[in-house]
């Protein structure tokens, strides 16, 4: 270890923005071939030093070394000149250009200005490399989240990257799809490349790393060698005490799921890959949807709101819910927190307080005339309920960390006492405290008699909050289980099972 | 840290330190320039254009845009001075806005049934419009010379032209709409992430007719002052005044990507050009650095409300 070179060496590292400290006074050195883990609670910093090392921060102040040598200035431009790269938690590609042309934009070969269009045949040579493989003509916007992933490595390593800033790159990512990234992560550092993995996935972060530094607050506490800390170690580092709760919510359920079914769902399809879903929730009942990526629980969810055309029958609270939008939806009680807060969630142009009352501006209005004070009133008790940080009715929240937009995205929905609610990924990309929050808001909302449907990638998370799981595989219900009577391993296999035997239809 | 702060003061406002650096200069170049008949007829001549820039802000701060607002007030023109020659004086003055809503209707209903965007639509319909209105007059100019058409675009009501006072009520009720109104903040949403809008429950669609129905509105209404004043309906009335109107918006801060901006900035845009053009009147400065200056103005106030933009992405 001793005898590595420092690949980046940063000195008293601060960042602000608009006046407020996110970073302050940050020492680290990460070495060249190893993989490095930064962990933090959220709004602790460890994307914003992720963002600094990868060079599309500047530092407000402080020093950075990239292999011995000081840097000036620090950009994306520069950093990539030095062999460092990004890769963004909101992955950033042309979704129009083919994945050929994305992981040679900008380094294409060309004579005088005019392009060789060699893209696809030096594409074949770096995935032969590196061992990842994709249709090099197809475009980056039909791709899933995992692949679009791998079109930004190999993006990072057209350019001959050295080291590889990566931020919550498992945050859409299914188990076998996670592993596969460590692997590759491995692949790296065993060709001399440096990986920087940033994630809140502590077992990930465990699995693969060899250094690992601990931010909280915008502060360092430690950067420590992977082997000596177990998972409890780095909960209590993050969250600064020794009395640090366990690094999984607790399990929360209602007392007793009621039989009355408040959501009855029948055959349903949508052109998006529902296949003709069965599914009835009880008032007060929690159901989980598991699956592997691509399953098609999403589509689910925006086939049961009307935000995809869909046939089927969907009954709610006994009477039909017929040509279905999510104007009805909502009007209804039947709401859908979606998975992409930045996309479909929040509205980043607007206030905290304009973003939670916007599903219900009736409830805030006379004859169309909005009462700012019951808007305030209402935003300053969901704030105070979700614990929103900053504590600001006003807020612009298109600054505010992952763990608060979600907080918001998740309390805009249950102000106005919904009858069913759908949550796409609830706690992706949220650190332990906001988490537990988010799950004591669901088990409290069935204990009030709403019904629940709780779609996670993290199987853990359907077992632990929901009542009973669909596992769900190309679009259908495959099988219900009672989740206090499975592992997670039992249902992962079983996943895994369904996913192989559907593989062999396509032979049969 | 200061820096951010007083960037955000300068988008806000920009408009207005431009306008009153023009004034001041105006005042010290000119004599005739701060009087109140001086004044008082800037802000005449523009009110028809404010009161159409004043709309077009809704429409596009809910993401679009409105090529056709100069053509539907071609046709509020023609029909209004038809309207009032054959029917009544006042009948047609009351029919410019109804037929501008009408239009503007169309305009949105095309756009969200044809799912297209509101610019290539508005082309589209921006000659339709105006070949109406040249197959309605004739092709001719249509004379009124009747003092109960008149009234509205000549008039004064406490020594103040009743087309500023039109412009006034009609800005206001504008600003109360897009800022206390669920349906302002409906149009915020939509213009902000429409995606998000949908999904809590916003008929995305609705939201986007309604502003293009207020911006025929107030071609319309726009249309009915000026035709009053000018006494003559003409197929070539508006020209150029959808251009003038996205630019007013657009220097008045508004964002053209949608969900935000405010409706007296862009009023305040029309007569920041406004002024620029009473300055090359009133100074006797060569007109044909007219269109540069403007050029340059705007292209300044567009610098100004796009820096510091570059981090957000």
């Amino acid at each position: 270890m001793t005898e590595q070179d420092v690949a980046l060496a940063a000195r008293g590292i601060g960042v602000s923005f608009g006046g407020t400290s996110v970073l302050r006074n940050v020492d680290v050195d990460i070495m060249a071939g190893e993989i490095h883990g930064l962990v933090g609670e959220n709004g602790a910093g460890k994307s914003t030093l992720g963002k600094v090392l990868g060079g599309y921060y500047t530092a407000s102040t402080g020093t950075l070394d990239v292999f011995g040598e000081r840097v000036e200035t620090w950009g994306p431009p520069e950093a990539l000149a030095r062999g460092v790269a990004i890769m963004h938690q909101e992955l950033q590609l042309v979704p129009a250009l083919t994945v050929a042309q994305n992981v040679f934009l900008g380094i294409e070969e060309q004579r005088s200005g005019i392009l060789r269009h060699t893209e696809n045949i030096r594409l074949l040579a770096l995935m032969e490399e590196s061992g990842f493989h994709l249709n090099s003509e197809d475009r980056a916007g039909t791709l899933s989240i995992a692949d679009r992933q791998k079109v930004e490595i190999l993006r990072a390593l057209a350019r001959d990257a050295r080291v590889i800033v990566m931020d919550e790159p498992t945050s859409s990512l299914g188990r076998d799809q996670i592993d596969h990234l460590h692997g590759t992560m491995c692949n790296l550092r065993d060709s001399g490349r440096t990986v920087i993995y940033v994630s809140h996935f502590l077992d990930d972060i465990l699995e693969v790393t060899d250094q690992i530094t601990v931010l909280r607050d915008g502060d360092l506490v430690q950067t420590v060698e992977t082997k000596t800390q177990t998972k409890v170690d780095l909960v209590s580092s993050m969250l600064g005490s020794e009395t640090a709760t366990t690094p999984f919510p607790k399990k929360y359920r209602s007392a007793k799921p009621a039989a009355t079914p408040l959501l009855e769902v029948y055959d349903l399809c949508s052109p998006f890959g529902v296949n003709g879903v069965d599914l009835t929730i009880g008032a007060g009942e929690i159901v989980g949807l598991a699956g592997l990526v691509g399953a098609g629980r999403t589509e689910i969810a925006r086939a049961l709101i009307g935000a995809d055309p869909s046939t089927g029958t969907v009954t709610l609270d006994g009477t039909p819910f017929e040509a279905r939008t999510p104007a009805r939806a909502t009007d209804r009680g039947l709401v859908l927190v979606p998975e992409d807060r930045r996309k479909q969630g929040l509205v980043m142009t607007m206030p905290a307080r304009a973003n939670l009352t916007l599903p219900h501006l009736r409830r805030f209005s006379q004859r169309g005339i909005l009462s700012s004070r019951r808007e305030r009133t209402q935003a300053e008790e969901t704030i105070k309920t979700f614990q929103v940080r900053p504590a600001s009715v006003d807020g612009d929240i298109s600054r505010y960390s992952g763990g608060n937009q979600q907080k918001i995205l998740i309390g805009k929905w249950l102000v106005d006492g919904p009858k069913a609610v759908i949550f796409d990924e609830p706690s992706r990309g949220v650190d332990v405290g906001a988490r537990q929050l988010i799950h004591e808001a669901i088990a409290e909302l069935a204990a009030r008699g709403v019904g629940v449907l709780l779609i996670s990638s993290e199987i853990e998370e359907v077992l632990g909050v929901a009542h009973r799981a669909c596992l769900v595989d190309r679009g259908r219900i495959k099988q219900q289980v009672m989740t206090a009577e499975v592992t997670p391993a039992d249902v992962l296999q079983q996943l895994f099972k369904f996913q192989s035997d559907s593989s062999l239809d396509v032979f049969a | 840290m200061t820096y951010v702060p007083v960037l955000r003061f300068c988008q806000t406002y920009a408009v207005l330190i431009m306008i009153v650096l023009l004034v001041i200069a105006l005042t010290l170049l000119s004599d005739s320039f701060l009087t109140v008949p001086n004044l008082l007829n800037i802000l005449n001549q523009n009110a028809p254009l404010a009161i159409m820039a004043a709309a077009m802000t809704l429409v596009i701060i809910a993401g679009g845009f409105d090529l056709s607002v100069g053509s539907i007030f071609a046709v509020g023109a023609v029909c209004s001075a038809w309207l009032a020659l054959n029917v009544n004086p006042y009948f047609g003055l009351l029919m410019a806005p109804v037929v501008g809503l009408l239009l503007g209707l169309m305009n949105g209903i095309v756009i969200t049934a044809l799912n297209v965007h509101s610019f290539l639509a508005t082309i589209a319909t921006s000659l339709i419009f105006k070949g109406a209105a040249i197959v309605i007059s004739d092709g001719r100019l249509i004379p009124v010379r009747m003092d109960a058409f008149t009234w509205i675009g000549r008039g004064k009501l406490g020594g103040v032209f009743l087309s500023i006072w039109v412009l006034l009520v009609f800005a206001l009720i504008l600003t109360f709409v897009l800022t206390r109104t669920s349906f302002g903040r409906k149009v915020l949403a939509v213009g902000g992430n429409a995606d998000a809008a949908i999904l809590s429950g916003i008929r995305a669609n609705r939201v986007r007719i309604a502003t293009f129905a207020i911006a025929g509105l107030a071609a319309g209404l726009a249309s009915a002052i000026a035709t009053s004043r000018i006494s003559m309906g003409q197929a070539s009335a508006g020209t150029g005044f959808e251009l003038q109107a996205i630019a007013a918006v657009i220097l008045g801060g508004t964002s053209i990507f949608g969900g935000v901006g405010a409706v007296w900035r862009s009023v305040a845009g029309v007569f920041l050009l406004a002024l620029i053009n009473n300055g090359f009147n009133i100074l006797n400065a060569d007109p044909f650095y007219r269109d540069l200056t403007t050029g340059l103005v705007i292209l300044a106030a567009i610098g100004i409300s796009s820096a510091g933009k570059k981090r957000d992405h």
